[in-house]
């Protein structure tokens, strides 16, 4: 009996082991825990794409929207922006776009080229929105729910799960 | 409307005349901007860094330290945004516990086991076991052996080191 702990044990250490580095192996470093998560959603008030009036993100309170951080420069915004115009068609999908450190110009060039799922576009021209909602890879997503809290952020171009997983469970608690 | 919004790279502090305030401003900015992590060239501080995010924190921490703020207001200004991972000194929490206690848990076991097996070596082995008089005549010859050998050894050309070569030049 004593003989075989003595002999088990380092076997199941060692298993122990190999499954936490295998687990470790998953793990993308570049995918930060997001801070904001759970927060209310920072305010900001900025001028929008192509008419004079601004964009303030309290306007927005009471109902389940998303911003979409994007630029023109922004490579892997190309990957995502089918999945979005997709999913723009959907009458409840308030998707507000946030050009993140863009030129107007340019952004209103590649929107042309790529086509536009916004309702409204914000400009972030200096990055403060960006650095008030925690921004450090583009595109980013954040669904922000009814009461105004940002429920869900997720980096990098969306995958085709994400509406299901994150927005529709808000919209029928909150439609 | 065009507006410039391109990362344009301004020296820190292009005003520093040098007066003792500020180069204290200039360490104290220095300081914070090598204690906050550039978040998207992770293994770099915002001081290092020229990622155009860590141009924009840098300058930030520059209008806050301007400000007045402290450097308390400051770097919560950043956890508040980008989490603890922003500091490369973070603080105690549940989520990185196990890094700062773990190994002192490891240590801890460490020395348990070295406690235990030196304790338990004294009790566990046999005493030696008497010798026969047979036994203890074969050890003074061993011994008498070991002694001449070793002594031959240090007779000069007896040795094996006589037989080493001397490193000269061939």
């Amino acid at each position: 009996m004593m003989r075989w702990v003595r002999l088990g044990l380092p076997l199941i250490i060692f298993a122990l082991l190999v499954i936490v580095l295998a687990r470790g192996l998953e793990f993308d470093p570049r995918h930060l825990p997001s801070a904001r998560q759970g927060k209310p959603a920072p305010s900001f008030e900025v001028p929008t794409l192509g008419s004079d009036r601004t964009f303030a993100a309290k306007s927005m309170l009471g109902k389940v929207w998303v911003i979409n951080v994007f630029a023109s420069w922004c490579t892997a915004c190309v990957i995502e922006h089918p999945k979005l115009l997709r999913l723009s068609r959907r009458p409840d999908f308030n998707l507000i776009g946030l050009a993140y450190k863009d030129d107007p110009s340019a952004t209103a060039q590649w929107l042309k080229q790529h086509g536009d799922p916004y309702r409204q576009i914000a400009l972030d021209l200096d990055g403060q929105v960006g650095i008030d909602y925690g921004v450090y890879g583009v595109p980013e997503t954040y669904v922000i729910n009814a009461q105004g809290v940002i429920a869900y952020r997720h980096v990098g171009p969306i995958d085709d799960a994400f509406f299901d997983q994150h927005v529709a469970p808000l919209l029928t608690a909150n439609p | 409307m065009s507006t410039e919004v391109n990362n344009r790279q301004r020296p820190i502090l292009s005003d520093a005349e040098g007066s003792s305030s500020e180069t204290a401003v200039t360490d104290r900015i220095r300081s914070l901007t090598e204690q906050l992590r550039c978040l998207v060239c992770q293994n770099q501080t915002i001081a290092d860094s020229n990622a155009g995010l860590a141009i924009d924190l840098r300058q930030q921490v520059v209008q806050q330290v301007k400000a007045g703020k402290t450097d308390g207001e400051i770097k919560q200004y950043m956890v508040e945004r980008y989490g603890d991972f922003v500091l490369y000194n973070p603080p105690l929490s549940p989520n990185n516990s196990v890094l700062w206690i773990g190994p002192f848990i490891l240590l801890a076991l460490g020395l348990l086991l070295v406690w235990r097996s030196v304790l338990r070596r004294p009790q566990g082995s046999s005493p030696p076991a008497p010798t026969s008089a047979d036994q203890r005549l074969r050890l003074q010859a061993l011994e008498a052996r070991y002694q001449e050998s070793s002594q031959s050894l240090h007779t000069p050309g007896g040795g094996p080191a006589a037989n080493q070569k001397k490193p000269t030049q061939e």
